[in-house]
């Protein structure tokens, strides 16, 4: 388990191609992560930015900068951007760059595969973009395209349908890739049980994947054809159903949630235990309850149609299987918790990221948990309650883990340390701020305040006022990371890190065990034994 | 797990981003074409000869280094797992058809009719004469009358033909393993010819529905989920067909070898999932 482990002397490939080409053919697994990781955190600010433009709309009742079907392109397209290409990406570069590294594998299994992956993925949200400029806006349908309304599109229908193709397609060989990688390329003494949580989670999200993006592509493929070539597939005239989009939507649509938030879980469990100095708690455990979690996304979908008029046998059926996702969550919780239970903690950049994700995503949890009361979601339904909810399991838990990821990565990708007084800046900003933002609209939404709308009854105005603000002060804030990453990249603070960066690293898992930074090939042979403190023994 | 003691890193290749460029031209060209723009045709002609390009580049490229012998056993269970999941995402691709016609026979056509206590209650108040009988084309009777398409005709005999092109297939996996080339690239030959037959007849199946029946993707939700499932099915059988001529040109060119024949391998995976597939077409759509 020494860094000598890493070697140079690669006899089978070279160096980086020189200039632009490097990016565009590459098939190196630490090239494709950079460039995941860099489109996402572009994406971050394109749908950012259309989330200031919403909550600027929102900052006071009546109509003031947007007309209303522009208003509701800003509510899609924020939406479709942070999911596909903001949030997925970002964990898909991680994936990269972490997986082989962390298995003791040479790169991805297929590399070539790998590149056709992003590039797949930029062609699909540059159609996605694209359709902001054409005749009859973008889509302003809610990221769920439901008919009859999104039928009602303009010209950037089939636009954004072929975007979801492309990019299921994109997360689908994705997908592929990591099964692949993580089922063939493990060093022979890295057993499945003694993988990082982040490998065996991400292995599970993509089964999810695998699974779920067809379904969305056959879901739209019917849209498709429903509006170009006179099927009636959503069409009760015709003998269709309109609610059986909703069914097979959300049959993608929950576990696609989860493809979001089970790599967060992932990325948690690894660097919690590192700055509790201690092993994680319960690793078994943890990897049982993933797989629970994903088991139970494929069976509950229908919670999120409880208004649509379902026989009451469905209602009840999904309430109750809804309620069952709270225990393996409730047991991830827990286990953070045990593990930072007594441990040597300190509180470096991305150990604060990680545990406001704790506290706050347990309370986006909870929310989850009252919508998933049939009779109660009947009140909620729609409303900005279920903006809070959601937005709290992907703002303070996704999108935080993302920067404690970059945080807690950057030095071993770049060699240099980051500048931690800057990022508990950002940290405390971003912690702050996300309450004031998301917060307020848990009492909008009780209130009565219904979602995707552009203006509102004056009983509303003091917490969108408030929402807002948060929302002006979270958004600019996440320049400083930005900032921070160029920084460190460029020199960071002058000081070079260690092998292993953070105290103890070396021992919770191989990643630490490279140099930093990690040379462009690592682990062209296998290491001969792997640390497991990262699997609690 | 020894496998990647020397796994083969491949080298840096244009064709994905090829790939990338001409898949997105098609399909910018196909959203043109659909919103009545005269270019679009065009556009998606040259997106699909550049796609067709990549795949005949990239697919020469693989099979030259395989048959300069570097991939070893590790990269051979890769793409075998990647075929595989590939294989699933298909599974799950069709499981949304047959699950929309599941749906509509079983649940939203009574609805529609006012039985149960769906969420189409109030539309026996729509449509009171509504009978909840399959075949239907709905309430409103969309597309006009027609005749619903039979089992025992062509579709028999093309499940007759499908069923027997995976024994060929599997005769001709044999033959590569036991070192016959003869046997091989018979039965391949078999194989293409029966796969191409079945797409004639379907040919056939659709010019009567749209002329002589009545029949057509318009004819509300039963003309939607038949044409939907046969159709994509249809173009299924069209890949593995063209997939396996591509392995009998390489067999006739004396590649493979009975411990390394991934492609062989894909291909006649993908096929038996082709046919699995029909199977089920045939009975939940033809005969039920």
């Amino acid at each position: 388990m020494s860094a000598a482990t890493a070697e140079h002397d690669d006899h089978h490939d070279h160096g980086p191609e020189k200039g632009l080409l490097r990016w565009i053919v590459t098939t190196n697994h630490k090239d494709i992560g950079t460039l995941y990781l860099i489109f996402a955190l572009a994406m971050f600010f394109v749908g950012g930015t259309m989330a200031l433009i919403i909550r600027t709309e929102l900052f006071e009742p009546g109509m003031q900068f947007v007309d209303p079907q522009f208003f509701n392109s800003m509510t899609t397209m924020h939406a479709l951007v942070m999911v596909f290409g903001a949030v997925m990406p970002a964990f898909v570069g991680l994936a990269n760059w972490m997986i082989p590294m962390m298995i003791g594998a040479p790169d991805m299994a297929l590399p070539r595969m790998n590149n056709m992956s992003f590039w797949m993925l930029v062609a699909g949200v540059l159609l996605l973009a694209s359709t902001l400029f054409m005749e009859g806006g973008a889509p302003a349908s809610g990221w769920t395209l439901y008919p009859p309304l999104v039928l009602q599109t303009g010209s950037a229908l089939p636009f954004a349908i072929f975007s979801v193709h492309l990019l299921g397609i994109s997360s689908i060989m994705g997908a592929i890739n990591i099964i692949a990688t993580i089922f063939n390329m493990r060093a022979p003494a890295m057993t499945l049980m003694k993988m990082p949580l982040f490998v065996w989670t991400w292995l599970i999200t993509a089964f999810l994947l695998i699974a779920i993006m067809p379904v969305f592509a056959g879901a739209v493929t019917m849209l498709l054809t429903d509006r170009f070539f006179d099927t009636s597939f959503f069409d009760a005239a015709g003998g269709g159903d309109p609610v059986l989009y909703q069914h097979i939507f959300w049959f993608f649509g929950h576990p696609e949630v989860y493809v979001m938030i089970l790599p967060t879980f992932g990325v948690a469990s690894t660097i919690i235990p590192v700055f509790a100095r201690k092993p994680l708690f319960g690793y078994s455990s943890m990897v049982y309850a993933t797989a629970a979690i994903a088991f139970l996304s494929f069976i509950v979908w229908a919670h999120h149609m409880f208004t649509v008029g379902m026989p009451m046998a469905g209602e009840l059926y999904f309430m109750y299987a809804t309620m069952l996702i709270a225990i393996p969550t409730g047991v991830k919780i827990f286990n953070w918790t045990a593990t930072m239970w007594k441990g040597s903690m300190t509180f470096e950049a991305p150990m604060l990221f990680s545990i406001a994700f704790v506290v706050l995503f347990t309370l986006g949890g909870f929310t989850g948990l009252m919508m998933a009361l049939a009779p109660v979601d009947f009140q909620y339904h729609d409303t900005y309650f279920i903006v809070a909810h959601f937005h709290y399991t992907l703002v303070p838990a996704s999108v935080f883990i993302l920067m404690a990821a970059g945080y807690f990565w950057l030095p071993k990708w770049t060699g240099n340390m980051y500048d931690e007084k800057l990022a508990k800046l950002h940290f405390w900003l971003s912690a702050v701020s996300v309450n004031i933002l998301f917060f307020p609209q848990h009492f909008l939404g009780l209130a009565g305040m219904p979602r995707r709308i552009p203006d509102y009854a004056v009983q509303f105005a003091d917490w969108n006022m408030i929402s807002s603000i948060g929302a002006f002060i979270y958004g600019p804030s996440q320049l400083i990371f930005v900032y921070i990453v160029y920084k460190t990249i460029k020199g960071g603070t002058g000081e070079k890190v260690t092998d292993e960066v953070w105290e103890g690293a070396k021992e919770q898992s191989l990643e630490w065990t490279l140099p930093s930074p990690a040379p462009y090939h690592t682990f062209s042979t296998p290491p001969k034994e792997v640390p497991t403190m990262s699997t609690g023994r | 797990m020894s496998t990647n003691d020397a796994y083969y890193i491949p080298n840096k290749a244009i064709w994905p981003i090829i790939g990338t460029l001409g898949l997105l031209t098609t399909l910018v060209g196909f959203a043109n074409y659909l919103n009545g723009s005269a270019a679009g045709s065009t556009f998606m002609i040259i997106g699909l000869v550049i796609f067709i390009m990549m795949l005949a580049g990239w697919f020469s490229l693989q099979a030259a280094e395989s048959e300069s012998g570097m991939y070893n056993h590790g990269v051979g269970i890769s793409y075998r797992m990647g075929m595989m999941w590939f294989i699933f995402s298909e599974i799950m691709f069709f499981a949304v058809f047959f699950g929309t016609l599941f749906y509509t026979r079983n649940l939203s056509m009574d609805w529609l009719a006012g039985i149960g206590d769906g969420p189409g209650r109030s539309t026996a108040m729509l449509w009171p004469d509504f009978q909840a009988v399959w075949p239907t084309n709905g309430p409103g009777n969309i597309g006009g009358e027609f005749e619903e398409m039979g089992a025992f005709g062509l579709p028999l005999l093309n499940t007759i033909l499908l069923l027997t092109s995976g024994i060929t297939c599997t005769w001709a996996h044999h033959g590569l393993l036991a070192k016959n080339r003869d046997q091989l690239i018979k039965g391949l030959i078999a194989t293409v010819t029966l796969g191409f037959l079945f797409v004639g007849f379907q040919a056939i199946e659709y010019y009567e529905a749209y002329h002589d029946m009545g029949l057509t993707l318009g004819s509300g939700v039963y003309g939607s989920t038949f044409f939907m499932l046969t159709g994509f099915h249809g173009f299924h059988v069209c890949v593995g067909a063209i997939m396996l001529s591509v392995v009998l040109f390489r067999s006739w060119k004396g590649h493979f070898t009975p411990e390394n024949h991934f492609a062989f391998e894909g291909a006649a995976w993908y096929w038996h999932f082709v046919d699995v597939v029909w199977l089920g077409l045939f009975i939940f759509v033809y005969i039920l």
